[in-house]
């Protein structure tokens, strides 16, 4: 277990804290009816995204999904545009023009979230493959959740993606529920992972609430994926504290179901990790908490300075 | 210009592929069947010889998989070109064309390019029936995102390829599977390029104009030419491609002649003739306008398989010829 550095601990715990801090804030302005739209929030699911593209190569691409802000906080941003994203500023990643469901960072590798269930995973196959016909030697890991396993593009694009032979990661965040439909009864099985039996490739189960495991695993696979032995398929089991979105009255599962997987809190559990095993002190680990907050507070603060877009953008960049 | 050649619309869409493979490497083909059998109506017969597998990539029977694949490729670096075997298969992979490659850019706030091609051959006339024979090319006008091309002749096909090839946004190419045979001159030169959004007078006049595209072309062509010698000049306006779309010089043919046919192979409701006929209808040529304007379209209905009822299901020469004596005798 003492593989990973105290400098990757701390970057993971970094991340996962300024994505909690990151969603708690915008949860905050949903519930006031302070922001436009929607959102999907993926508070208890940080492990999950952070530690996962923490796992890959600068260089490496991610498709992220609706529920994205930790993966693409994991992957790497810069907190104050993505702010200004989430309240439609000028000066966010898309110009105001995609939002919290669209969050894109072409040039850093982050091939953008997406609105449409499992619409992320062909377009992951296909970056995939220009990694390999460029020989590039990056790959990509492609995030979805246990509901786009039952949409025909993960199965076309897993099998497409394993005859090829592509460097593809496709990771699965399996928080049990589609929306309000729990996996039980959206599918047959138990373990998603098997599905990659179907096609051929390696499937792994993990705790997605164990940061460790999660960094383990991808690091482990992308070195595999990298090799040029074809895609594998990783579930990480997690959970969402929070409703679907803004509009969830949760009557599809219990409060004590949500309270037992609160108790599995992937932050505090990283935390406790790095004190036992004396990977940093408390008050580090304090001052890393305080600095993400802040680190929110000055984003929603250079969101709120920044300009809206001009009315004559909105006709813009339809077409290259 | 170099010389010019006669060959098939076919030949003319795969020459326009391998130049255009031979010139960038970042172009490639992908699809069902269109390695070693060549595709399902013989486009890229021999490609595979020449590029290899790795560039002419036979695909599993997966649509929504190949186009998702093709916008992930291409916003990564590629151009590639997707072949979906008929056109009636491009419902499965709508989510990838629509909602992905369509939307990226605008989304992303212009930070993303998708310079791929979507090849798919449209129509009835073969006697494919109802879900092989189909015209929708006015599902894709209606995403914002996307440009149409529709060639009528072979060398439309080639120039306008090539040009949807080095476009640097998603592009849907309706090729015609009835003029898969058709020959015409086709200029060699490599750099032949007809832009986007560039229409032709196929043939000039003075009495009417006719605007049509793809399968119809001919038809309307050989009637124009008939009714020449009875007197008629009929100006035929190709737009070639429908978005973007060659406004000028659809309504300056109609200032010209003042009447104005539509035909368009697709089912008449939603068909894109319609939109030709409102951006009329909204321009200054309404004013030139001495009858109503006419659209000769698809009847509404599923194409048919028995020969008699699929030809009867779109617009004939006989039909064409009336429609236009009807504007003409007002």
């Amino acid at each position: 277990m003492t593989d990973i550095s105290r400098e990757i601990l701390l970057e993971i715990y970094k991340r996962m804290n300024e994505a909690r801090a990151f969603e708690n804030k915008v949860s905050y302005f949903f519930a006031r009816g302070m922001v436009h739209g929607t959102t999907h929030l993926s508070i208890g699911q940080e492990a999950s995204g952070v530690a996962s593209c923490m796992a890959l190569r600068e260089d490496d691409y991610i498709t992220s999904t609706h529920r994205g802000h930790s993966q693409v906080i994991g992957k790497g941003i810069d907190l104050n545009r993505m702010m200004a994203e989430l309240l439609g500023k000028y000066t966010g990643y898309c110009k105001g023009k995609g939002g919290s469901m669209h969050i894109a960072d072409v040039e850093a590798g982050n091939l953008g979230a997406n609105g449409v269930v499992g619409g992320g995973i062909p377009i992951a196959v296909g970056a995939a493959l220009t990694q390999q016909m460029k020989k590039t030697g990056r790959i990509v890991l492609c995030f979805f959740g246990d509901g786009a396993t039952n949409e025909g593009s993960f199965h076309e694009s897993v099998n497409l993606a394993s005859i090829w032979k592509l460097p593809v990661i496709f990771f699965c965040e399996n928080n049990l529920y589609g929306m309000s439909m729990p996996q039980s009864k959206s599918m047959n099985i138990e373990n998603i992972a098997d599905r990659a039996k179907a096609y051929g490739i390696p499937g792994y189960i993990i705790d997605g609430n164990d940061a460790i495991e999660v960094y383990k695993t991808v690091k482990e696979v992308a070195e595999y994926v990298r090799n040029g032995n074809g895609p594998v398929l990783i579930e990480s089991r997690t959970y969402r504290w929070l409703g679907h979105s803004k509009s969830d009255a949760q009557v599809y599962r219990t409060k004590e179901e949500v309270e037992e997987w609160k108790a599995k809190c992937p932050i505090k559990r990283l935390r406790n990790y790095m004190l036992e095993n004396n990977f940093a002190s408390q008050e580090e680990l304090d001052k890393i908490e305080k600095k993400a907050v802040e680190d929110i507070e000055k984003a929603v603060e250079f969101a709120n300075q920044s300009p809206e877009p001009p009315l004559e953008t909105l006709t813009e960049d339809v077409y290259a | 210009m170099k010389d010019m050649k006669e060959m098939t619309y076919k030949d003319a869409v795969k020459l326009a592929m391998c130049e255009e493979m031979r010139r960038d490497e970042n172009v490639f083909l992908m699809g069902e069947d269109v390695g070693l059998y060549g595709g399902a109506f013989g486009v890229s017969v021999g490609m595979i010889e020449e590029f290899g597998e790795e560039r002419v990539r036979d695909t599993p029977i997966s649509e929504a998989a190949i186009t998702g694949a093709a916008a992930g490729a291409a916003v990564t670096g590629m151009r590639p070109i997707v072949e979906i075997m008929f056109m009636d298969f491009t419902t499965i992979a709508m989510d990838a064309l629509v909602n992905q490659a369509a939307k990226m850019r605008y989304m992303f706030g212009g930070k993303a390019k998708v310079p791929m091609t979507l090849r798919c051959p449209g129509g009835s006339g073969t006697g494919a029936a109802a879900q092989h024979s189909q015209s929708l090319e006015a599902w894709f006008c209606h995403v914002p995102g996307l440009k149409v091309v529709v060639p009528g002749t072979p060398a439309d096909a080639k120039g306008l390829l090539k040009a949807a090839i080095r476009d640097d946004n998603p592009v849907v190419f309706v090729e015609q599977k009835t003029l898969y045979k058709e020959k015409g001159m086709v200029p060699l030169d490599e750099d032949f390029i007809i832009p986007l959004g560039k229409g032709e007078i196929k043939k000039e006049g003075s009495d009417v104009t006719v605007v049509t595209y793809g399968r119809m072309l001919p038809r309307v062509l050989r009637v124009a030419e008939e009714l020449e010698k009875e007197g008629i000049s009929v100006e035929v306006v190709d737009p070639r491609t429908l978005v973007p779309l060659d406004k000028e010089l659809i309504i300056n043919s109609v200032i010209k002649t003042g009447r104005v046919v539509l035909v368009n192979e697709a089912c008449k409701t939603g068909g894109f003739i319609g939109e030709i006929a409102a951006i009329i209808a909204e321009s200054e040529a309404f004013d030139y306008l001495d009858a109503p304007i006419v659209r000769l379209a698809g009847l509404d209905i599923p194409i048919p398989y028995n020969p008699r009822l699929e030809a009867a299901a779109v617009p004939s020469e006989e039909q064409i010829r009336a429609g236009i004596m009807k504007v003409m005798n007002r």
